[in-house]
């Protein structure tokens, strides 16, 4: 049996390459994240039935069934109506979509949040709904949802773990992959559990915060 | 539908209505538990003992900031390298329910930081016993507050079900993979589970909405928290 | 359509800055507004008081088109602003007429509504480079010399949080102004300061009547400036003009009842 210092000196590359595969499936599913919840949002928030109806369905659907299905949805069943994605791909598109439509709501929400006045100024001093939604509702709005996006986010990362099982070679993967050779177990999945532990606390978290006062230093505002 | 075979539709749809069941029971049990132990995860955080407040803080950080589908492997594996044999359902609702405890803690937390401080003050104020001020006063007003958390969580853990498969618990997922696996054919089997699982959470989560309205009618609080 | 007994447009020597004809607003079961006319002259600086919800405030929000119009027509300086002529006919206007109308009128808000994210500067900036196309030396140039009328010169760079209520709401006077409108709405605009920051606003308020040419249309609590300042008074009651006069008339000598009833609460109050 081996010590769990020589287990870590054995497994650490192995362990690295599926951290990056990890780090970058996060990555990619927060672009696509960030992109839905922003075109899912403004279409719920539109002034036309079957545009705002689009919007409210897809947030539905996504955030009314599992992640677990989309993700093997997109990747064997799309391919019957001639969409063949990789695994790779199928992987953060399916966490990004997923991730996204619990985004779009924290972007209304957000959006929401202004208060009142500040549309009603925008509109008497004679703004085109596209330039007050740009130069005073967003900015407003995106310190408002900063917080919560950055639960969210955490979220995401977890997310991404379930691309193992579609064979992405992420943390996931690997830590699996190291406990069918060796059976030790505890090792394995402790040490990826610490793994996304830190990924979470010392990069996502604070990285938000940052993020955060960042924009509220650049408003000025908070 | 394209290649949509309805006879092959109606033959797999008793075993997917089956394993709903299975997949229910997982839901509530793991639910209970999540109820449970997130409670006594937020009163130990009430505690003056300084390092249990701490120890259970980190945990339920730990715990939320890691992904579900690993913790599952994690207590399904190592209980045999100590010597403990779990059976897939029992390691899948120790996981799950753990998991989703964290998640209610802080909804507990946030219920009881959710009453304002004056209502603590005012029961102080009037003598009344640390009981009463709890069961009389603070617990009312909490419960509108962690409605919707408490729902949220309970459709999320209904979602987060299809994970057990992954240590071969008989759940939905899990019977749609092993159609699969037999026929080949994984639309309808995927398609008809993503559909069960909105038919439903989507009325669930309405429900909920309903009922934290009727509860914030029945004690009168339409209107102190109408402004939100 | 309803709306075919309204003309065109104003023609004629006296056409008003403002004419409101039959406009009728309800909110539910509730009538705001209860086919108010009023008219506005260039130049005039009238007040409206009167009881709480007795209509004042939904004035200056149909003015603004802030409110859709249930019945009757708003004009603006002689053309229609809550309709628009097509084909020879009125027809409801669209938001970008709407928005070209809208150029001509001002409004400053009993919460000030600044923009938080934008400096006292900046606010005043921001809608003349993104709605007139100004360039953004121009507009400094004219956000800088309109802080400066306000008396804020000091205070260009700073961002509202930072600034006092009464600073706030003359930032937003000089943001109003920014725009060069005809018309002037003022919404019971210094409601929400203390009372030691009144007089800062009142004083940019009398200035702008002194040294400028506007009209304005002001609702207010406040009896004394009101008086001191407006060329007429509306006296607001149940969403209609209850009585209308000359500042001195109306609150040396009422006509009405309800006038003479409500100047008394206030004074009492006072």
């Amino acid at each position: 049996m081996l010590t769990y210092f020589e287990f870590i000196q054995e497994y650490f590359p192995a362990l690295l390459k599926g951290t990056v595969v990890t780090l970058e499936q996060t990555a990619l599913g927060i672009l696509v994240a960030v992109l839905v919840a922003v075109t899912m949002a403004s279409m719920k928030m539109a002034p036309f039935f079957a545009i705002r109806w689009f919007g409210i369905a897809y947030i539905e659907v996504f955030r009314g069934t599992s992640l677990l299905v989309q993700m093997y949805w997109i990747f064997f069943v799309l391919p019957l109506f001639g969409i063949t994605l990789e695994k790779f791909t199928a992987g953060f598109l399916a966490v990004g979509l997923n991730l996204g439509a619990y985004g779009a709501e924290l972007v209304r929400g957000g959006i929401q949040a202004v208060p009142r006045g500040q549309y009603e100024a925008a509109v008497a001093l004679g703004f085109s709904p596209f330039t007050r939604m740009r130069r005073i509702i967003f900015p407003q709005a995106l310190l408002k949802m900063l917080p919560p996006w950055g639960n969210l986010l955490i979220e995401l990362l977890k997310a991404t773990a379930l691309v193992a099982l579609i064979s992405v070679t992420d943390l996931m993967f690997m830590s699996k992959q190291i406990n069918s050779t060796t059976f030790m177990s505890a090792q394995a999945f402790g040490t990826a559990l610490i793994i996304y532990y830190i990924i979470a606390r010392l990069i996502v978290t604070p990285g938000m915060r940052g993020l955060e006062n960042r924009l509220a230093r650049k408003l000025s505002i908070g | 539908m394209f290649d949509w075979k309805w006879d092959f539709t109606i033959e797999i749809l008793p075993r997917l209505l089956d394993a709903t069941v299975n997949t229910l029971i997982a839901a509530g049990l793991g639910y209970l538990i999540a109820l449970i132990v997130g409670l006594i995860f937020a009163l130990a955080q009430r505690t003056p003992l300084r390092s249990v407040t701490f120890i259970v803080r980190e945990l339920v950080e730990f715990v939320r900031s890691t992904p579900l589908v690993l913790q599952i492997f994690f207590v399904f594996y190592v209980g045999p390298q100590i010597g403990i044999r779990l059976s897939p359902w029992t390691a899948g609702m120790i996981a799950i329910g753990l998991h989703y405890a964290s998640y209610l803690s802080e909804v507990y937390r946030a219920g009881l930081d959710s009453v304002p401080k004056g209502q603590w003050e005012a029961c102080s104020a009037l003598n009344l016993s640390v009981r009463r001020t709890y069961a009389k006063i603070i617990i009312p007003q909490a419960i509108p507050a962690v409605i919707p958390g408490f729902g949220n969580y309970l459709i999320g853990i209904f979602k987060d079900t299809p994970l057990l498969s992954v240590i071969g618990v008989m759940e939905l997922f899990q019977a749609a993979n092993s159609i699969g696996a037999e026929t080949y054919r994984f639309l309808e089997p995927y398609t008809l589970v993503g559909l069960i699982f909105l038919v439903i959470s989507l009325p669930t989560a309405m429900f909920i909405r309903r009922f934290e309205d009727w509860v914030r009618g029945a004690l009168g609080m339409k209107k102190l928290y109408a402004k939100d | 359509m309803e709306e075919q007994h309204f003309p065109l447009s104003l023609e004629g020597d006296d056409v008003p800055m403002v004419r409101f004809m039959g406009v009728t607003k309800r909110y539910g079961d509730l009538t705001v507004l209860d086919a108010l006319d009023l008219d506005v002259a260039d130049n005039e600086t009238i007040a409206i008081i009167g009881p709480s919800g007795s209509g004042k405030t939904t004035v200056l929000r149909m003015l603004m088109v802030l409110e859709t119009i249930d019945e009757g027509i708003i004009y603006v300086d002689g053309k229609p602003l809550t309709h628009m002529e097509k084909n020879g006919r009125l027809v409801r206007a669209s938001s970008s007429y709407i928005r070209r109308m809208r150029s001509n009128i001002g409004m400053v808000f009993q919460q000030f509504n600044l923009f938080p994210h934008m400096t006292a500067l900046e606010n005043c900036m921001e809608a003349p480079v993104q709605v007139l196309g100004m360039s953004r030396d121009e507009a400094r140039q004219r956000a800088g010399d309109l802080l400066e009328m306000v008396g804020l010169e000091d205070k260009m760079d700073q961002y509202p949080a930072r600034l006092s209520g009464g600073q706030q709401q003359r930032v937003a006077i000089a943001r109003a102004l920014a725009m060069r409108p005809k018309i002037m709405l003022f919404d019971e605009v210094t409601s929400a300061l203390d009372p030691e920051l009144v007089g800062e606003v009142t004083n940019v308020i009398r200035k702008l009547t002194d040294e400028h040419s506007l009209t304005m249309i002001m609702v207010t609590h406040q009896m004394g400036f009101a008086r001191e300042i407006s060329d007429r008074i509306c006296f607001f009651y149940e969403g209609k003009i209850a009585e209308q006069g000359p500042p001195d008339q109306l609150f040396d000598n009422p006509h009405n009842e309800r006038t003479a009833a409500f100047l008394s609460a206030v004074n009492e109050a006072d």
